[in-house]
């Protein structure tokens, strides 16, 4: 190998990431005065926060009666008990403040007729403890995500905030169990670069393409995930991949769950509204995993639509031209783009779509990145944080409810920012890391770079695809899982024989993409392993072998490491049934309908 | 008299480019023609030929490139991410029109298609633009909410629907930078004249009731070059994939700092 150039930098923090949440901490950290370089693949505005269309839950009761209480009841059932309780206490009530904040920052929101922020009704979200449909998700029409990321980054500029832009994170570079920063590539240039910082916070979203058909971005490739397993740090609950019940058939985009807040539909075949008999209250606004189900029984039980019987249709058409122009103008758009259909004459074909990961790097609700040390499940690591979809506080623990995300995006960027303010001085420097913490890291980057094998990323790639959503669908079963871990192991040793084709330096994008897959595929091993070792159904993870929920032996959060051969070790965290403060009592496990 | 002579390495055309057939099973091939340029190699642009399998492909000019990348050429480089006209990655020139690859339908018909880069950009690599000064020229305009007045506590600043209409749309810019880059006026001043998706940028917080420095706002636009090199041309009405209006917008900059008082 020959030596790399490093271009050294030195911060105080440095974020990986420029989503929602590796914004909201940027922006936070250069306002605060601790040096912070903000390490991004993508132009700011191209994360995929910015396809966030329906809202961001907060129970400002703009739109009648509403308490953060409610909301945190809402998160607990929606994670069918397995997100943390005291973190979702944290972020429901903060809720408000931040939404408020965002407003403030200057987010075009859409506005009630007295002039506050809009809100519409979401999936899961409830009055009363589930007796009420609540008006809980502020909107800006049809692209609240949009309209955040970009606010967040206006806020960045403001505050002068440092970028480093179409710069990918290799690897963290690891001192004894402490991180020290990350090796990142410039690919512009082709140059490597160091970053040392005191802390180095993940932003890097989630890991969706691990999947053929899905919601996510080309780039949600869950480049921190990757980098944590490379660091030997654990992923948490990964088994519980969110499947959108209505990603448009074929293509795969985004119709968002705003549509059925609006009071749009699903029918089958025979034009029924089948979400009646699945969920008598809240119907076509029951939790996604209930709907994405209800849905993938109508199509096997042959009531889907089309010519192959394999899909559904979501109608707004009886929502009038107006409230559809006015609220889901994106959608009417993406809608007349990518199927073909005027929304306001014609149903959209829709299908179940793999679109968010709950499972992620765990953290606590400071962002500070927690693993299994000498028995204690809530160690620290320490110069390590996580934060949004990379993840997991654990705040939607088996199933996140719609508009919850855009919330842990800026909640939880927030508190790691808050954190590093509270812990870390400004300008205090170590000296260099050893050597070890950074050869392992390049010679893995040269093999990559110089990889001289017979199987391209695009073919590797496309097979795990095509497995995961094959054998890691809405329904899982013992023996597909088993099949899907075989296949999936040949798969990621096919990795070891990858070619690259283009041997540049600028602007390498066959390079890029061969060290995304290297992140999708351990993250799918970690995904496929953990789906069948839990034994149970709980939330996303549908198991029909074992349909019930088994608080007795699964009320507890999977860690799973993965090791740079493919081998799976698992072990658990306790799930926090405790909440944070008095402020509101805990919600013990109880049976979940909608 | 004054010989123009172009700089080394813009011309295309003095390069032969590279010809992918299709298999020969294939019924429906659409010929892709694709400007090629790899700074590391030291050779001169050029333009590659790609014959598609359309009945293999997906039915947007991204799904195309990504295909080739895929199957036929690895090395061919292009920026995209959310495949649905959001995030503003792949904008790109597409048969003389700049727009999104990903929302741009293979157009069935005609001899070819051809890809180039957004125009008048530097290029880094194939279809892969330098935007930097697209995005300081952003930046420039100060695209955050200015107020003197101290944000109310605990609550909302209230705006009406019909205030808020006002921002909607300008808001709405994915920065993709096909308005900016089809300006003519743009290709020849854009190092002094913001173009029209900074003078959107910068519209956008004119009109939104909650900012409080509009008259600093126009007072940075009142400049020969920077707003006034706009001469209503209309290509980025034309060009913007998201129908938004810029050059609507800056007609109303200046209409703004026509009728003003001083």
């Amino acid at each position: 190998m020959k030596a790399y150039e490093l271009v050294e930098h030195q911060f105080d923090v440095i974020v990986v990431g420029a989503g929602g949440a590796g914004l909201r901490a940027t922006m936070s950290l250069a306002e605060a005065g601790l040096s912070t370089a903000c390490i991004t693949k993508v132009f700011p505005t191209r994360s995929h926060t910015v396809a966030a269309q329906g809202g961001i839950s907060a129970a400002l009761g703009n739109m009648g009666e509403d308490d953060w209480r409610f909301h945190f009841y809402d998160t607990i059932k929606g994670s069918d008990w397995l997100g943390d309780q005291d973190a979702i206490e944290f972020m429901c009530k903060e809720a408000p403040a931040a939404v408020i904040e965002l407003e403030h920052f200057g987010l075009p929101f859409s506005r009630t007729e007295d002039g506050r922020i809009y809100q519409r009704p979401f999936g899961g979200m409830t009055t009363n403890y589930g007796k009420g449909i609540a008006q809980r998700t502020c909107a800006a029409a049809d692209r609240t995500g949009h309209a955040m990321l970009h606010t967040l980054y206006q806020q960045c500029l403001r505050h002068e905030a440092n970028f480093f832009i179409e710069f990918f994170a290799i690897d963290l570079i690891m001192e004894s169990g402490e991180c020290r920063g990350v090796l990142a590539l410039d690919m512009a240039t082709g140059t490597m670069h160091r970053f040392l910082a005191q802390a180095t916070i993940l932003a890097t979203g989630g890991y969706g393409r691990t999947y053929f058909s899905c919601t996510s971005a080309h780039t949600c490739t869950g480049d921190g995930g990757g980098m944590a397993l490379r660091a030997g740090l654990p992923l948490q609950d990964m088994e519980f991949v969110q499947f959108h019940p209505t990603g448009i058939y074929g293509a795969g985009c985004l119709i968002t769950e705003g549509v059925r807040g609006e009071g749009g539909i699903l029918r089958n075949s025979a034009g029924e509204r089948f979400m009646e008999r699945y969920a008598p209250n809240a119907k076509d606004l029951a939790s996604r995993d209930v709907v994405s189900r209800a849905m993938t029984i109508e199509i096997r039980e042959g009531r889907g639509v089309g010519p192959e019987r394999d899909h559904l249709f979501l109608h707004l058409e009886h929502l009038g031209a107006d409230v559809i122009l006015k609220r889901l103008p994106g959608i009417a758009e993406t809608a007349m783009i990518f199927a073909g259909v005027d929304v306001t004459r014609a149903p959209i074909p829709v299908l179940p779509t793999a679109h968010y990961n709950m499972g992620g790097i765990p953290c606590n609700i400071h962002g500070e990145v927690l693993t299994v040390r000498n028995g204690d499940p809530e160690s620290v690591v320490p110069g390590l944080m996580a934060i949004g979809e990379a993840a997991c506080v654990s705040v939607h623990g088996a199933n996140r409810l719609g508009s919850n995300s855009l919330l842990d995006l800026v909640v939880f960027g927030r508190a790691a920012a808050a954190r590093c303010s509270a812990i870390l001085k400004p300008g205090v420097t170590r000296g260099m890391p050893a050597a070890q913490a950074t050869d392992p890291v390049l010679a893995r980057f040269d093999r990559v770079r110089h990889a001289g094998g017979s199987r391209p990323t695009a073919a590797i790639r496309e097979e795990m695809q095509r497995g995961m959503q094959l054998d890691a669908a809405v329904f899982r079963s013992g023996s597909s899982l088993a099949d899907g871990c075989r296949r999936l192991a040949q798969t990621f040793e096919s990795f070891s024989d990858l070619r690259i084709s283009d041997r540049s330096l600028v602007f390498n994008t066959d390079l890029i993409e061969a060290l995304e897959l290297d992140n999708l595929l351990r993250q799918a091993v970690a995904t496929i392993h953990s789906a069948g070792n839990r034994t149970e159904s709980r939330g996303a993870h549908a198991r029909e072998d074992f349909p019930k929920r088994d608080d007795a032996n699964w009320l507890k959060h999977s860690l799973a490491w993965v090791t740079d051969d493919g081998a799976v070790r698992f072990d658990y965290r306790p799930v926090h049934l405790n909440t944070l403060t008095g402020d509101v009592d805990a919600i013990p496990p109880r049976a979940r309908t909608y | 008299m004054v010989q123009f002579v172009l700089p080394a390495k813009s011309r295309y055309k003095d390069q032969p480019g590279r010809h992918f057939p299709a298999p020969p099973a294939a019924k429906r091939v659409r010929r892709f023609r694709i400007y090629r340029f790899d700074p590391d190699s030291g050779r001169p642009p050029c333009v590659d030929t790609f014959d598609v399998d359309l009945d293999r492909c997906g039915p947007m000019v991204l799904d195309a490139l990504i295909k080739i990348k895929n199957e036929i050429d690895s090395t061919l480089t292009f920026r995209r991410s959310c495949r649905e006209g959001i995030c503003g990655s792949c904008a790109m020139n597409i048969d003389g029109l700049n727009t999104l690859a990903c929302t741009c339908p293979i157009e069935p018909k005609g001899a070819e298609s051809r890809i180039f880069p957004l125009p008048h950009l530097p290029v880094i690599k194939d279809l892969v633009p330098d935007l930097t000064l697209f995005y300081e020229q952003y930046a420039s305009v100060k695209p955050w909410l200015q107020t003197r007045e101290p944000a109310p506590a605990g609550r909302e600043r209230t705006q009406s629907p019909r205030d808020q209409e006002l921002v909607d749309r300008p808001s709405a810019c994915i920065l993709c930078a096909c308005c900016s880059t089809s300006c003519p006026s743009y290709w020849w001043n854009s190092d002094r004249y913001l173009g029209p998706a900074a003078l959107l940028a910068a519209y956008r917080w004119i009109v939104d009731t909650r900012d409080e420095t509009g008259g600093e706002r126009l007072d940075q636009l009142q400049d020969s070059f920077r707003l006034y090199r706009c001469h209503t041309i209309m290509n980025c009405v034309e060009a913007c994939p998201k129908d938004l209006n810029p050059a609507r917008a800056i007609a109303d900059i200046k209409r703004r700092l026509a009728s003003r008082d001083d």
